[in-house]
C-alpha cells in the first residue's frame, strides 16, 4: 500500500540576518487511515514541518526537499496551499481563529467550502454544513448556522474548526496542536472527536503537538523531535512504554502524574535556539547519558525512519535514567 | 553580548539599501545647507548686476544660475533649505513633547481625565488650520516665529492621538500590571514602562510628519503668509519661480527639486524605520 | 494560628461590553483563609474566576462584594497609594513571563526595580548585591542579566519574574499558572524551583492552576473554582481519593495519562457533554449543563457550600449521596 504522505528530506529555513534552519532533514511518512503524531516542545521545529508541508510558511521561509501526497510533489507548488482546504487536505489550527474569519457566520463559512469545491447552491451547502456539525456534535446544528465565532466558547469554536476542515472530505487531516488553547476537561472531548471522526470518514491524522497525552490517546505511530530533527520514531505503544532516546524518555517522565509527591522530573537546561550551530549530538549539554563521543559526533537517525532512534547510546528497557 | 529591540531594528534598518541610501541624501543636504554656502562665492542677498536671471552653468561661479535680481540661486536654495530644515525640526520637536505627553497620560489614565483631554484635542482639531495661521500673522507679525507657532499648535494634536491608542492598548498588557504590582506609581509607570513601548510607533510618525511640515511651511510661504523676504525657504523660492516660470525656468525647477528629493527621502526613510521597528518574525 | 490572608464573601464583576451591556461575574460568593507559610492551589479552568481572584487579593481590581483582609486589617477598599507599603508583604507571579516582564528593560533592571521603588533608601550598591544574590537564588546564570526579554527562552524569563517577586521579601506570594506558559521538560524546573524557595523562605503560596496534577504535589489544601464559585476543597489527599463534586471528578479523569493503555480508555469514556457558550446566564448551579449526576432541582436552585466533617466543603445538592467520593467515570 502506497503512502498517501511522503516527507523526504524536508528541510526549513528562515532569511533574515542571519539564515536559520528549523527543521533539518526529516523523513516520514503516512498511510491511509494511520494516524502519525509529531510530538516536539518549543523550538523543536515541528509547526514549522506542518506549515512547510502546505504552503503556509511566512513569507521569509524557503522549504526544500519533497513532500508527496498522493503521488504529487506539493512543494514549490503554488497551488499547494489550495490544498490545504481543498480536496485532499484539511487543516486544524491551535486557535480556532486561525480557520476562522471573526466577522461571517459560521454557516456561511462552512457552506463556501462546499460551494467552491463542488459548485453546489448555497441552501444546500448550508444543509450540509448543518450536517456536518452534527457530526462534530455540536448541538442544535440550525441555530449554530447563524452565529458568529465570538459568541461560541473555545471548545465549539474548534469543533467548527474541525467540521470546516472536513468539508472538503479531506483524506488527511493536518493538527497543529489542536487541543493546546482548550480547557483540559475540553481537550479529552476534542480528542474522542478526533478518534471517532478518523474512523468514520476514513481519514488520516498527522498530528503536531507537545502534549504527550494526546499522543498517547490518538496516535499509531509517533516521531519525536528536538532541535529541527527526529531523535526518535516507532510504533506507538513501544515507544511509550519504552522510549529509547533520552530526551522521549525524559519528556515522559516529565509529564505530572496524579497522586504523586516530592519534586518533578524535569530536564536540565534549555533546548538550543534554532538555528544555534552544534557540534555533535544536539541534545547532549542536557543528557543524563552524555560521554566525550556525543560531543563530538552526531548521531544519526539509525534504522529506517520507523522505527529509528538517534543516539550513540539508546536506553535498553528498564534503564535508569 | 545583549542586544536591546533598538540594536535589533538598526541592524535592519543597516540591511535596507534604500533606507541607507536616502539617509545618506539627508545627511548629504543637512551638510550642504549648513556650510555650502561657506564653500561658494556668493552670499544670499548678494546681487550680481553682471549676471541677472541667468540660467545655470552658464555664468561663472553660478552653478545653478541665478534669479530676476542676480542673487545666486544655489545659495538661496541651500539657505532656504536650511530655514525651511530648522523650522521642520523645532515644530516636529515640539509637537513631540507635547503629544507624547498628552497621549500617554490620556491613554494611561482612561476614563474622564482620557475624555477630557481627547475631546480638547478634537476641538482644535476641527479649528481650521490656515485661518488661524492667518490670525497669527496679523497678531504676531510674519515670520519663521510665527509659522514655528502655528505649525506647532497643530501638529501635536495627531501625534497625541496616535500616542493615545498605543498607551490605551499597552496599559493592558502585563508588565503593566506587574510594575504596579511591584509598588511603581503611575508616574514611573508612565515615564518607564509606557513611554519607552511607544516610541516606535512615535519615532515613525515623526519621520513623516517632518516632511509634511515642510510642504506646509513651504505652502505658507508660497501664499506669502510665512517667511519673507529677503529670507530664503523653499516655499517663497518656489512662489518666485512659479512667477517666472516661463522665461527662467530654472528658477522654479531648482527649489521644487530639492523640496522633491527632502521630502521623498523623509517618507521612504520613514516607512523603511516602521518596518524595522515592527517585532515581527524575531 | 490566626489566618494571614483571608477572603470573605468576595465577589467581582466587570462591565460588559457589547450589546449584552450590565456587568460579567468573574467570581462570586468566595471564601479562602491561608495561614503563614501554607500553601493553598486553587484550580479552574478558564472562567472559573481564578485569575481574577489572584489579581484581586492583589489589589489590582477592586472588589464588588465581599471583603479581603491580611494580617487582621482591611485591604480591599484601599487606594492605590496606601496599598503600596503593602506590596513589600504581597507579591504576584504572572503566568506569561514573555508579557509580564517589560521588552525595553534588561533583566536587572526588571528585577531591581520593585526594590527601587519601595525601598528607596537603599543605596546602589546594596541593590545591586541583591539583585545578584536573588539571580543566584532563581538559578540564572549572572550573564543573563543584562540580557533582554527577547533573549532569555520561557524558563529562564520564569525564573526572572519570581526573582521579581521575592526581592522585595514578601510574606505571602500569589501563583498565577506559573508553569502553563512553558515546555513540559521546564516545567519541572520552575516547580521543583518554587517549592524550595517557599520551603525555604516559610512563604505563604495562593498557587493557581488548571493543571491538578501539579496542584497536589505542591499544596495541602486544594480549593476548586468552575464558572466564578468554589465547587468544592479539601485536603490533598480528599480531593485525589475522594472527590463530592462531578466537576473534580471531571478535572481527575482529564488529567492526561502518558500510558497508552489509560489514554485509550479516557479517549473512549470521555463524557460528550458540551462547554456552554461565553457568557450565557446561569441559574442554579452552574455545572448543571455538563453534570453526568443532573437533576431537575439542579437547574434552578444553586447548591451552597456545605462544610463536610474532617474539613473541606462541597456544594452540590447529591453530595450526601457518594459519602466516599465519586468513582472515576466507566469506559463506555
Amino acid at each position: 500500500m502506497s503512502a498517501l504522505l511522503e516527507v523526504r528530506g524536508l528541510t526549513v529555513d528562515f532569511t533574515g540576518e542571519r539564515s536559520v534552519r528549523a527543521v533539518d532533514g526529516v523523513d516520514f511518512s503516512v498511510a491511509p487511515h494511520e494516524r502519525l503524531a509529531i510530538v516536539g516542545e518549543s523550538g523543536s521545529g515541528k509547526s514549522q514541518l506542518l506549515l512547510a508541508c502546505t504552503g503556509l510558511l511566512a513569507a521569509n521561509g524557503r522549504s526544500g526537499g519533497s513532500v508527496r501526497f498522493d503521488g504529487r510533489e506539493l512543494l514549490g507548488d503554488p497551488r499547494a496551499t489550495g490544498m490545504a482546504r481543498g480536496p485532499g487536505i484539511g487543516f486544524v489550527f491551535q486557535d480556532a481563529s486561525g480557520s476562522l474569519t471573526p466577522h461571517r457566520p459560521v454557516g456561511d463559512q462552512l457552506a463556501e467550502v462546499t460551494m467552491a469545491a463542488s459548485g453546489v447552491p448555497k441552501r444546500a451547502a448550508l444543509d450540509e454544513a448543518a450536517a456536518m456539525l452534527g457530526r462534530v456534535r455540536l448541538p442544535e446544528a440550525g441555530r449554530l448556522l447563524t452565529r458568529y465565532p465570538h459568541e461560541l466558547s473555545g471548545g465549539m469554536r474548534q469543533r467548527v474548526a474541525i467540521a470546516l476542515a472536513l468539508m472538503a472530505k479531506p483524506r488527511i487531516l493536518f493538527a497543529d496542536e489542536p487541543t493546546t488553547a482548550l480547557d483540559v476537561t475540553v481537550q479529552s472531548e476534542v480528542m474522542t472527536l478526533l478518534d471517532s471522526l478518523c474512523r468514520e470518514f476514513g481519514m488520516a491524522l498527522l498530528i503536531v503537538t507537545h502534549d504527550l497525552g494526546v499522543v498517547a490517546a490518538l496516535a499509531d505511530r509517533i516521531a519525536v523531535m528536538y532541535a529541527g530533527r527526529f531523535v526518535e520514531a516507532g510504533e506507538s505503544e513501544a515507544l511509550l512504554s519504552n522510549p529509547r532516546h533520552p530526551y522521549t524518555a525524559g519528556l515522559l517522565a516529565a509529564v505530572p502524574r496524579l497522586g504523586d509527591r516530592g519534586e518533578l522530573a524535569t530536564i536540565p537546561g534549555t533546548p538550543p535556539r534554532p538555528g544555534e550551530i552544534i557540534q555533535g549530538c544536539r541534545f547532549e549539554p542536557r543528557c543524563p547519558r552524555r560521554t566525550d563521543r556525543c560531543r563530538t559526533e552526531d548521531p544519526a537517525l539509525a534504522g529506517q525512519p520507523m522505527p529509528g532512534v538517534a543516539c550513540h547510546f539508546p536506553r535498553a528497557p528498564g534503564d535508569l535514567p | 553580548m545583549s542586544s536591546s529591540l533598538w540594536d535589533a531594528a538598526r541592524a535592519a534598518l543597516v540591511r535596507d539599501r534604500l533606507a541607507m541610501a536616502c539617509t545618506a541624501m539627508l545627511v548629504l543636504l543637512l551638510l550642504a545647507a549648513l556650510f555650502g554656502p561657506l564653500l561658494l562665492d556668493f552670499r544670499e542677498d548678494e546681487i550680481d548686476w553682471a549676471h541677472m536671471a541667468v540660467p545655470p552653468f552658464e555664468a561663472p561661479g553660478h552653478w545653478l544660475g541665478t534669479d530676476r535680481l542676480g542673487r545666486d540661486l544655489l545659495v538661496r536654495t541651500l539657505h532656504g533649505l536650511r530655514v525651511s530644515l530648522a523650522i521642520a525640526l523645532a515644530a516636529t520637536i515640539v509637537s513631540l513633547v507635547i503629544g507624547v505627553a498628552w497621549g500617554a497620560i490620556a491613554g494611561f489614565r482612561r476614563g474622564r481625565t482620557d475624555a477630557l483631554m481627547m475631546r480638547f484635542v478634537d476641538v482644535l482639531y476641527s479649528l481650521p488650520q490656515v485661518f488661524f495661521v492667518i490670525i497669527l500673522t496679523v497678531v504676531f507679525g510674519r515670520g519663521p516665529f510665527t509659522i514655528l507657532v502655528a505649525i506647532g499648535a497643530f501638529g501635536w494634536l495627531t501625534m497625541a492621538r496616535i500616542v493615545r491608542g498605543q498607551a490605551l492598548a499597552l496599559r493592558e498588557r502585563e508588565f503593566i500590571e506587574a510594575a504596579i504590582v511591584g509598588g511603581a506609581g503611575p508616574a514611573r509607570i508612565v515615564a518607564r514602562h509606557v513611554v519607552p513601548n511607544l516610541l516606535g510607533p512615535v519615532i515613525v510618525f515623526s519621520t513623516l510628519t517632518l516632511p509634511q511640515v515642510i510642504l506646509v511651511e513651504s505652502f505658507l510661504s508660497f501664499l506669502g503668509i510665512g517667511i519673507q523676504e529677503p529670507l530664503a525657504s523653499l516655499g517663497n523660492l518656489i512662489a518666485d519661480g512659479a512667477a517666472e516660470m516661463e522665461t527662467a525656468p530654472w528658477m522654479l525647477a531648482v527649489p521644487a527639486a530639492c523640496l522633491m528629493l527632502v521630502v521623498f527621502c523623509f517618507n521612504f526613510l520613514g516607512d523603511s524605520l516602521r518596518d524595522a521597528l515592527d517585532p515581527r518574525d524575531r | 494560628m490566626s489566618a494571614l490572608l483571608e477572603v470573605r464573601e468576595a465577589s467581582v464583576s466587570y462591565p460588559r461590553f457589547g450589546e449584552k451591556g450590565g456587568r460579567f461575574t468573574a467570581f462570586e460568593g468566595v471564601d479562602l483563609a491561608l495561614k503563614a507559610g501554607e500553601i493553598v492551589g486553587l484550580v479552574g479552568e478558564s472562567g472559573s474566576g481564578k485569575s481574577s481572584l489572584g489579581r484581586a487579593i492583589l489589589g489590582l481590581v477592586p472588589l464588588a462584594a465581599g471583603e479581603i483582609h491580611w494580617r487582621g486589617a482591611r485591604i480591599d477598599a484601599l487606594p492605590r497609594s496606601a496599598f503600596r507599603r503593602l506590596r513589600r508583604e504581597l507579591q504576584l507571579v504572572f503566568q506569561d513571563p514573555q508579557a509580564s516582564l517589560d521588552p525595553r528593560m534588561t533583566i536587572a533592571e526588571s528585577v531591581a526595580e520593585p526594590l527601587r521603588v519601595l525601598a528607596p533608601e537603599e543605596s546602589v550598591a546594596s541593590r545591586a548585591t541583591r539583585v545578584a544574590a536573588i539571580l543566584g537564588e532563581v538559578g540564572l546564570a549572572t550573564e543573563l542579566a543584562g540580557r533582554y526579554p527577547h533573549q532569555l527562552s520561557g524558563g529562564q524569563l520564569q525564573r526572572a519574574a519570581i526573582a521579581r517577586a521575592l526581592i522585595v521579601d514578601p510574606r505571602f506570594i500569589v501563583c498565577d499558572e506559573p508553569v502553563s506558559a512553558l515546555d513540559v521538560s521546564v516545567q519541572g524546573q520552575i516547580v521543583n524551583l518554587l517549592s524550595r524557595i517557599r520551603r525555604e523562605r516559610g512563604l505563604a503560596c495562593l498557587f493557581i492552576s488548571h493543571n491538578l496534577a501539579v496542584v497536589t504535589r505542591l499544596a495541602e489544601r486544594v480549593f476548586v473554582m468552575y464558572r466564578g464559585r468554589i465547587v468544592e476543597s479539601g485536603a490533598r489527599a480528599a480531593i485525589l481519593g475522594s472527590p463530592r463534586h462531578p466537576y473534580t471528578r471531571l478535572l481527575l479523569d482529564s488529567v492526561p495519562a502518558v500510558d497508552p493503555a489509560s489514554a485509550r480508555r479516557l479517549v473512549a469514556r470521555a463524557v460528550p457533554a458540551i462547554d456552554e457558550a461565553a457568557g450565557s446566564p446561569v441559574h442554579g448551579c452552574p455545572f448543571a449543563a455538563r453534570c453526568p449526576y443532573v437533576l431537575p432541582r439542579c437547574h434552578s436552585e444553586l447548591p451552597a457550600l456545605r462544610n463536610l466533617e474532617g474539613g473541606g466543603a462541597v456544594a452540590c445538592h447529591r453530595a450526601a449521596e457518594w459519602p466516599a467520593g465519586l468513582p472515576p467515570a466507566a469506559p463506555a
